[in-house]
């Protein structure tokens, strides 16, 4: 499969994924870490693709959402942000809404 | 001319900002000394009225697109509309209530 489906079938199958530097439990960068941090305080399930485990999601996903750095949160299928954005929504109390409804609305069973 | 001045020119000429931090943050980084891999710009422009934050952070990162794809590893970014600034400035923490220490009992 090409690499650009490869991403857009995870973000779409995932209602909040973020790819990182490292795992959410072994961040690798501490922009990365900050972010995972904000997600797991929102208390709801998201998946993760670590980028440095997989070069060519690394090399690709730059150009997917035309945003050149890592990590990149994806909520309901659309980029979000960075860790700043991801960060900043967090400490305004709009991550964790949002997060929340992206997840109740997901399809059971996947 | 370093990295650091290329990037503070860029983005005075771009967004003309009323307020503007830029740090080079790599010292607290894993690369080598001298490096201009990592930095942290706080930006306040009349530009990013009406825009999202994913909308501004994309015209910055635009802006920057060359020195992105050269070098510069990481950009920590922090941007304000004048009025959001204002209302940054007006709403710093207020200094801590006296919790009575100096009528202590002696």
């Amino acid at each position: 499969m090409d690499v650009l489906e490869r991403i857009h079938q995870q973000v779409t199958q995932n209602p909040v994924i973020i790819f990182m530097k490292g795992t959410p439990q072994f961040p690798m960068c501490g922009y990365s870490s900050r972010a995972a941090e904000a997600l797991k305080s929102c208390g709801v399930p998201f998946g993760y693709v670590n980028v440095l485990a997989d070069p060519e999601i690394f090399e690709n996903l730059p150009r997917y959402a035309d945003w050149p750095t890592f990590p990149q949160i994806y909520v309901n299928g659309e980029l979000i942000g960075g860790c700043d954005i991801t960060v900043e929504m967090f400490q305004r109390g709009e991550l964790k809404p949002l997060v929340e409804a992206a997840t109740a609305q997901a399809p059971q069973g996947e | 001319m370093s990295i650091q001045s290329r990037i503070d020119e860029k983005i005075r000429t771009h967004f003309a900002p009323t307020h503007l931090e830029l740090a080079n943050e790599s010292h607290r980084h894993a690369v080598p000394p001298g490096s201009e891999s990592h930095f942290r710009l706080l930006l306040v422009s009349a530009r990013f009225d009406g825009l999202s934050p994913l909308a501004r952070h994309r015209a910055v990162n635009a802006c920057l697109a060359e020195e992105l794809a050269a070098g510069v590893h990481a950009l920590s970014l922090h941007t304000y509309s004048p009025a959001e600034w204002l209302t940054r400035q007006t709403q710093a923490p207020e200094a801590p209530p006296c919790l009575g220490g100096s009528k202590a009992e002696h």
